[in-house]
């Protein structure tokens, strides 16, 4: 007999569920989907709908800015255990960035407007998705700014 | 089981003592390595890691500079430059066969001996991973009497990798986990981008049973330590060795003041636990 598996044990694994609870998670694992990209293969572009966002299980993916006539400026890399995007909660609904596999790379993705329609539902999921993204975004902005003072520099240069 | 020299004290610290550049090697477009051998009849040179040296360019002017190689080398002195100022620059164009004078060696080490049985974390950004190299030497000879091994190292970009192929060497250790980041990347990279920080939750460390080992300029360590804290990483488990312009390296002349401490004799590697303090105060 075949076990078809669903994917709230894969969600369970993951560092942005961690202790969350199991009702709220199998309601997210509602509008998940596995998805593997293929070195150098693009996730998004910039400028796509953001109609998903995906928690990354294995490999490794770079958020670029495209510029023309020359390679593209990597702003950031993503690996396992990361959460990629979050332009699905803010209109116009559109990715800031090129998201591109630089290796093989398995993420599940989640469903923007499957999501969306249930936290709608049920806003006490919305407000704990809404908990688990707000540390993410302020991580990944104070990094940012850290990126642009040239830490590794010295003061006087 | 190597032995590692004690620390270290200058017998004559006021005196440079002649040594001949043996070899120069370019690192990176402003930074170099110097080997240097103690001229005939000199006694082998030794340090311990985390030591610093005064290096006398004759008639331009001294330096203090961290000293960069093996600890159980004591044939070869080794030290990493980056040429900023008149002294080092005028150092970058020294040949082979020269002679270089030094003072040391001074300063407090990295406690490789008293972490041993620990998981060791090394956190350096730009050429902090110098300071940090006779550490990693150390730790890497005697493996077996240390837990796990996290070298993380921050650099602006891809070429402004310190000791790459060394990097590379040791990560391809199995007992020895090694990962680079760096502020901006093109294209051709496959590695990491983002801060050092970021590394610092997927090295696997025991929180509770780890040393850590910071060098980089103040606001990453800062950054780090905040980091390392955030993972479970007490204060008094943390290493940072400071700079401060060190001038004659023995706690007389005061340009090193740090609060109540003298850099170049109390430091440069400092628990930080016990700088916590001042290490906050903006104005030090």
């Amino acid at each position: 007999m075949v076990h078809i598996e669903g994917l709230e044990r894969v969600l369970q694994e993951h560092a942005f569920f961690a202790g969350m609870d199991d009702g709220y998670r199998d309601l997210v694992a509602g509008c998940a989907a596995n998805e593997v990209f293929h070195a150098g293969t693009y996730v998004y572009r910039e400028g796509d709908p953001a109609d998903k966002f995906y928690l990354i299980r294995h490999g490794q993916v770079a958020l670029e800015v495209y510029v023309p006539g020359k390679s593209p400026i990597i702003v950031e890399t993503l690996k396992s255990d990361d959460l990629m995007g979050w332009s699905w909660l803010v209109p116009p609904f559109r990715a800031s960035f090129d998201a591109r596999a630089l290796e093989l790379s398995r993420l599940v993705s989640i469903d923007a407007a499957c999501l969306r329609g249930k936290m709608d539902q049920d806003s006490s999921l919305g407000y704990e998705l809404h908990k688990r993204f707000a540390p993410i975004v302020a991580a990944r902005l104070a990094a940012a700014r850290r990126q642009l003072i040239d830490l590794y520099g010295h003061p006087e240069e | 089981m190597t032995p590692l020299p004690a620390i270290a004290d200058a017998a004559e610290p006021m005196v440079p003592i002649p040594f001949r550049i043996e070899r120069t090697v370019k690192n990176l477009s402003d930074t170099f390595t110097v080997d240097l051998r103690p001229e005939e009849g000199r006694k082998p040179f030794h340090f311990a890691p985390g030591q610093f040296n005064m290096l006398y360019q004759f008639g331009v002017g001294e330096v203090p500079i961290s000293i960069s190689g093996d600890p159980q080398d004591p044939e070869t002195l080794v030290h990493t430059i980056r040429a900023v100022g008149a002294v080092t620059q005028a150092m970058a164009g020294m040949k082979r066969g020269a002679v270089m004078g030094v003072r040391g060696p001074f300063g407090s080490a990295w406690p490789v001996e008293a972490v041993e049985g620990s998981d060791v974390v090394l956190v350096a950004g730009g050429v902090g991973l110098a300071p940090l190299r006779p550490a990693i030497y150390h730790i890497l000879a005697n493996r077996a009497r240390y837990g796990r091994l996290v070298i993380l190292y921050g650099a602006r970009t891809p070429r402004d990798i310190l000791f790459r192929a060394e990097l590379e060497k040791w990560s391809s250790r199995l007992d020895t986990f090694v990962d680079v980041t760096v502020d901006r990347a093109s294209g051709g990279w496959h590695g990491n981008v983002g801060v050092v920080t970021k590394l610092i939750g997927r090295g696997g460390f025991d929180p509770d049973n780890t040393a850590a080992m910071i060098c980089g300029p103040e606001t990453m360590m800062r950054f780090t330590i905040q980091a390392l804290n955030d993972r479970g990483v007490s204060n008094e488990r943390i290493h940072v060795s400071m700079e401060r312009n060190m001038k004659c390296a023995v706690g007389f002349c005061g340009h090193c003041q740090f609060g109540g401490q003298f850099v170049c004799r109390d430091g440069p590697v400092f628990r930080f636990d016990r700088i916590e303090e001042m290490f906050l105060v903006r104005e030090l």
